[in-house]
């Protein structure tokens, strides 16, 4: 929060008419322009690219693979603000219900919101159909979701990962309204060195223990090359009884495992 | 909307502006059955100090305080805000609401305004259901942590680190990593924190009010800083 720098970015937004009053009563609309994003754009920095005054928690390597034994999730633990590390200890994995997971990319409020949200969605279809939900449909219901935002700002780029009826299930969700079935994904500022290392040792005959020593080594790397990423490695492996909490490793004592096999 | 009034809003285009930066800084940390909150009280606008007492630590329950930082007219919205609805379970429930409850509607009432975000970096701190010290801390839409000590503010920067190394013991040799601080360790260390980022820190100064909040209550305390 310095001073001298922080209003550089302001640009005026007209006070309020409720043109673009939302659908939703639960939002507060009173700062909402004819521009449906002027406001959050130019007062909201949820990408690092701006001096806004509000500096949202962001960055981020996240990334999660189909193998034969089921699905792999790994995500650093980084929340950075401008150039202040937030937090080193974020849960970037967002346990929706004991079958399902989501991963955290971009503005971490907005992941986490609408994550919280989908698990309440998810609960309600196992009440109403008195059976699971399936994957597809639960990113189908965030995506939808997130979707009708579209324009105004809203940060998120998650994958949602589970088992149901078909079997393992993987989806990439973002903000923009994307939503894609894959085997293989990796999502954030770090993706980009995450999947140098994916692409040279996957294969979907993997054995779990090479599973998670890959994703390790893929995060590790990430947060090696990309100072928006570190902290620690937290992992999930899913399985046909849902998912289950490998570990939390420090990036700090990893270093030191990969210096040696480099000799 | 009238046009006239259309017309009046644009011509106000690119000078109004809704956020001021207040300053001060706001710490808290949590002990096995403690915790600690401070929080300076200086509130200024640039260069100017607009007053040199004004609370930022607002009481939600008796077992849970509020501490903010960034634009004080949106932090003691926000924390009215949340007292409003703790008083409104209490209403409903004949319970108090505790405080894990509070740090998720805190959270949500938050995610409400994100569009237009309270600028406040808000910490939630006081006594768990069990009894246990914790600490919320937040950015202004809503991405809550619980952690185990936090300092947000004009002197986040100065104190954070400080408390990793003394709290946290990050970077200690041959350091026992399950050694919990004394109620008094933690009570001196925010002092120290404050003393220290009132040399180097211009928003940071004036009175510091330290609240202790144990089994027995909240217990309050205000010191002097520097007042340059």
């Amino acid at each position: 929060m310095s001073f001298g720098k922080v209003f550089k970015s302001s640009v005026g937004v007209k006070p309020s008419s409720h043109l673009y009053g939302l659908d939703d009563d639960i939002f507060d609309d009173r700062s909402v322009s004819e521009q449906p994003a002027e406001f959050s754009n130019s007062h909201i920095d949820v990408k690092s690219q701006k001096d806004s005054l509000i500096k949202l928690a962001h960055g981020t390597t996240t990334l999660a693979f189909k193998f034969k034994n089921g699905i792999i999730v790994a995500t650093d633990s980084r929340a950075t603000s401008g150039n202040i590390i937030a937090s080193q200890t974020v849960k970037k994995v967002i346990e929706i219900n004991p079958y399902l997971l989501g991963t955290m990319a971009g503005g971490a409020a907005d992941c986490s919101y609408w994550e919280r949200e989908l698990g309440r969605r998810c609960r309600l279809y196992e009440l109403a159909n008195k059976e699971r939900i399936s994957v597809a449909a639960a990113s189908k219901l965030l995506s939808n979701m997130v979707y009708s935002y579209k324009g105004m700002g809203l940060s998120m780029g998650t994958m949602i990962c589970g088992w149901d009826k078909k079997g393992p299930g993987l989806f990439y969700v973002d903000s923009e309204g994307q939503r894609l079935r894959g085997d293989l994904f990796s999502v954030g500022s770090g993706s980009t060195f995450a999947y140098g290392i994916l692409d040279t040792g996957y294969k979907y005959d993997l054995e779990t223990a090479d599973a998670i020593e890959l994703a390790r080594r893929a995060i590790y790397h990430a947060t090696h090359r990309d100072a928006y990423s570190g902290g620690y490695i937290r992992m999930y492996h899913i399985k046909e009884e849902g998912w289950e909490f490998i570990g939390l490793e420090d990036v700090g004592e990893l270093y030191y495992k990969y210096a040696e096999e480099s000799k | 909307m009238s046009t006239e009034i259309q017309n009046a809003a644009k011509s106000h285009a690119g000078r109004w502006e809704p956020y001021v930066d207040n300053g001060g800084t706001s710490l808290a940390i949590a002990g096995p059955d403690f915790c600690i909150i401070a929080s300076d009280t200086r509130q200024s606008e640039g260069y100017s100090i607009n007053t040199r007492y004004d609370s930022k630590v607002h009481q939600i329950t008796d077992k849970v305080l509020f501490a903010t930082s960034g634009y004080s007219a949106d932090g003691k919205k926000l924390a009215e805000n949340i007292k409003i609805q703790a008083e409104k379970y209490l209403d409903k429930n004949d319970k108090i609401i505790q405080a894990p409850s509070i740090a998720q509607m805190t959270s949500i009432i938050m995610y409400q305004k994100r569009f237009f975000p309270y600028y406040v970096f808000p910490i939630l701190a006081g006594l768990d259901g069990e009894g246990k010290g914790c600490v919320f801390s937040y950015d202004p839409v809503g991405n809550m942590e619980r952690v185990g000590f936090q300092v947000y503010g004009s002197a986040s920067a100065l104190i954070q680190p400080f408390l990793d190394n003394q709290v946290g013991l990050k970077h200690q040799e041959n350091v026992d990593k399950n050694r919990t601080l004394s109620k008094q360790e933690a009570f001196d260390l925010a002092i120290d924190s404050f003393t220290s980022a009132t040399e180097r820190d211009i928003y940071t100064g004036d009175y510091l009010e330290i609240y202790t909040v144990d089994s027995t209550g909240i217990h309050k305390e205000v010191r002097t800083l520097k007042f340059d």
